[in-house]
């Protein structure tokens, strides 16, 4: 095992296309669903990933583990290449990486009791003897907070956080060194969602795995991320400390981002974008976000802003007016209407 | 008199109850949040006021649109109200879009209905209904197909529907669950918007404390078919009372401050057709005590307007205002 600084995960310049067909005689056309992420994460940290519906998140969780090839861009896993998926040094590969997927209800084979499921990843790997396994599941299982009787259902009858905890323990009984967790509580009710988040925070203490937290809610990243990117339109518009993010976002994406969560007792103003998310297929010249941009220049609309660090304090961003390479359509103060 | 108002409203499937007695009043223009987890109850409590529920449905209590009893009442008297007076947003899209059918074409289709439109009317009004929800280029949109519309701009569409019987409540039920953030946005201050424009009423359903916190004036907290919680919006996050509540704020993760662990509520929602005894909360309550699974708590008024129901919740003082004596003497006669 390589330990120290050196980063768990490395993604670089990740690309991934898909061409896509509207309608049954409609041409088919290129989505650029990733196009060009670079991220990290270390031993013991969790990067969370924010952005938009269709913004390309899960997109870079199947990248990042290998379940899809990417078209360009490289992927090191613990200081080495990626091997190519489905190869048996992949399969190899997965029991050390895990992913955790948003639909626990999908996730799972209604046919099978969660015991069984849970031990699969044991099976497939053919780790340990049947009595270990059976040990480990037990254990997992009370890891995640499911009791011992729990093994015997079948998912349909466990409640949403029941299942949610059975596709985690499904994920861990490997110990993994990295859990790539896809919109793990979106399914569930906020009282199980904060049960979910506490035991991702206790296991990756616990466990010292490094975390790619997938979500669209910033707050959930708050709680669970050290690092936090904001993506749009498949690529990384701003990357940071989650709490420099949330409180001093930088790219006006963000800024809407962060002002329209929703918040109990919130009375302060807030930015409402003006237009429809964007349409993958239809990438917006220049700054992907420049027709929805309440600050966008001339500029915006034929250069590609680059995501690099700010001069006043290193955040990193891809924004020309973040950087103060062109001056604001308006002024920003004007703009918090509503 | 109140424009809706409902009373020991109660549902059962089968033996399973499913609402054990909710009282709600919703006054003329008033927007009223309605939250709870998944499955408490909050789809239904609107489907059965409206008679929408299976046959197999047990439905008791009373549902009195400005005083006249609409539930049970036959389909003559029932047929204005469900989308004439009172419309609702759906919480399944799929459901409530024809996907075959032009959104136009839809729209209109509730004009005829409500309105008794056609023609050029219909289509004029169509489109002014379109203008006024905010999808743009709506003299060309009409002929658009539900699959070439974005998530945000079908829940537009869905709204202009509900709009086109000119409701004097809109029941909107979850109808930015399945949107982005950015576009929830959109959606909260448009039917914010709406409602001042029209001085319709709005029951606004959701999961999400902060989306009702911000578009309502007052709250109910529902937990397992009741309303265990009701208040003016600033005071359910001022003076939470009842433990659920409580435990609701706890489990959202703060936006600013030190990162603590969350205080999940343990356990899970009780199974209809294993209602605990007692308080339907006391096995994840923290606060129950022996009584608690004793008596079964009624809401009971804490302030003027402050409801909860919980054996150990109390009245208290609010500036400005007496003590509510009246409320602890029916709290303790209720308690008997
Ligand atoms: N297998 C696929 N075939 C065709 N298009 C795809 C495929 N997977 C993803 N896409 C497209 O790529 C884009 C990014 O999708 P992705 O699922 O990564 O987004 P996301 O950020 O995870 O969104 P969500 O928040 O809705 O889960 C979308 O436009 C999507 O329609
Ligand atoms: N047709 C039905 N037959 C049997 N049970 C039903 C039926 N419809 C609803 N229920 C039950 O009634 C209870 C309340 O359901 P309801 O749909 O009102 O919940 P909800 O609060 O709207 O939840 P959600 O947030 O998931 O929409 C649930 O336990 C549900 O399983
Ligand atoms: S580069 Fe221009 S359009 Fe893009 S976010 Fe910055 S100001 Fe807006
Ligand atoms: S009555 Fe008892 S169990 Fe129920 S909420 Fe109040 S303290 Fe908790
Ligand atoms: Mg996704
Ligand atoms: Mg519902």
């Amino acid at each position: 095992m390589n330990a120290g600084t050196a980063d768990l995960l490395e993604a670089r310049d990740l690309a991934r296309s898909y061409t896509v067909r509207r309608g049954l005689l409609g041409r088919p056309t290129l989505v650029r669903a990733v196009d060009g992420v670079s991220l990290t994460v270390a031993r013991g940290e969790t990067l969370g990933l924010v952005g938009e519906s269709g913004c390309g998140k899960s997109t870079t969780a199947r990248l990042v583990l290998g379940i899809e090839p990417t078209d360009t861009g490289s992927v090191t896993f613990d200081g080495g290449a990626m091997p190519r998926s489905g190869t048996a040094a992949w399969a190899h590969l997965r029991r050390r990486m895990q992913m955790v997927y948003q639909d626990p209800l999908a996730a799972l084979d209604r046919r099978l009791t969660v015991g069984v499921q849970i031990a699969e990843p044991l099976d497939i790997h053919r780790i340990g003897t049947a009595a270990e396994r059976e040990e480990r599941v037990a254990a997992v299982m009370a890891e995640v907070g499911l009791q011992p009787h729990h093994a015997a259902r079948h998912p349909q009858s466990l409640s949403g956080g029941q299942r949610q905890r059975a596709v985690i323990a499904r994920a861990l009984v490997t110990n993994p060194e990295l859990l790539v967790c896809d919109e793990p509580i979106s399914a569930l009710d906020v009282s199980i969602q904060a049960l979910v988040l506490n035991l991702l925070g206790d296991l990756q203490e616990r466990l010292k795995m490094g975390m790619l937290f997938v979500s669209h809610d910033l707050r959930a990243v708050r709680q669970i991320s050290q690092r936090v990117a904001v993506m749009y339109l498949g690529r990384i518009v701003e990357e940071g400390d989650p709490d420099a993010v949330l409180h001093d976002p930088a790219h006006p994406y963000t800024q809407a981002l962060v002002s329209a969560i929703p918040h109990p007792g919130k009375t302060t103003t807030r930015v409402i974008l003006q237009g429809d998310p964007p349409n993958p297929a239809n990438r917006p010249t220049g700054c992907a976000f420049h027709p929805r941009c309440p600050v966008a220049t001339p500029t915006c609309r034929t250069q590609a802003p680059e995501l690099k660090p700010r001069r006043s304090d290193g955040r990193r961003v891809a924004c020309h007016v973040a950087h103060g390479e062109a001056a604001a359509a308006r002024a920003p103060a004007s703009l918090e209407t509503c | 008199m109140a424009f809706v108002e409902i009373q020991n409203l109660s549902v059962a499937f089968g033996r399973s109850p499913a609402l054990r007695g909710i009282n709600l009043a919703v006054e003329r223009g008033e927007a009223v949040g309605l939250v709870g987890e998944s499955g408490c109850g909050k789809s239904i409590t609107w489907l059965a006021a409206l008679g929408l529920l299976p046959s197999l449905a047990t439905v008791r209590g009373s549902v009195r649109i400005d005083g006249t009893e609409i539930l049970g009442a036959p389909k003559a008297r029932l047929e204005p109200v469900r989308g004439g007076r009172i419309a609702m947003i759906f919480q399944d899209p799929a459901a409530s879009l024809n996907p075959v059918h032009r959104i136009g074409r839809q729209i209109g289709e509730a004009l005829g209905l409500h309105r008794g439109m056609t023609g050029e009317r219909a289509k004029a009004e169509v489109i002014r209904l379109m203008d006024q929800v905010g999808i743009p280029d709506a003299k060309n949109r009409i002929n658009a197909y539900p699959h070439e519309l974005s998530g945000g701009q079908n829940q537009r569409v869905m709204i202009a529907m509900a709009l086109a019987g000119q409701p004097e409540l809109l029941v909107a039920d979850e109808p930015t669950t399945a949107l982005d953030v950015t576009i929830q946005a959109q959606i909260l201050d448009l039917l914010t918007t709406l409602r001042r424009d029209t001085g319709m009423a709005l029951v606004l359903i959701s999961h999400d404390l902060g989306v009702v916190s911000e578009t309502c004036s007052r709250i109910a907290v529902m937990y397992a078919g009741r309303i265990v919680e009701e208040a003016p919006s600033g005071q359910i996050f001022t003076h939470p009372n009842h433990p659920y509540t409580r435990g609701l704020m706890g489990a959202l993760p703060p936006l600013s401050g030190a990162r603590h662990r969350l205080v999940a509520i343990p356990g899970s929602v009780p199974e209809a057709a294993q209602m605990p005894q007692g308080c339907a909360f006391a096995p994840r309550c923290s606060a129950a005590t022996g009584r608690c699974t004793e008596v079964d708590p009624v809401p009971l008024p804490l302030t003027q307007d402050h409801s909860a129901a919980c054996i150990h919740a109390r009245p208290y003082a609010q500036a400005g205002q007496p003590l509510h004596h009246h409320a602890a003497t029916t709290r303790e006669r209720a308690m008997q």
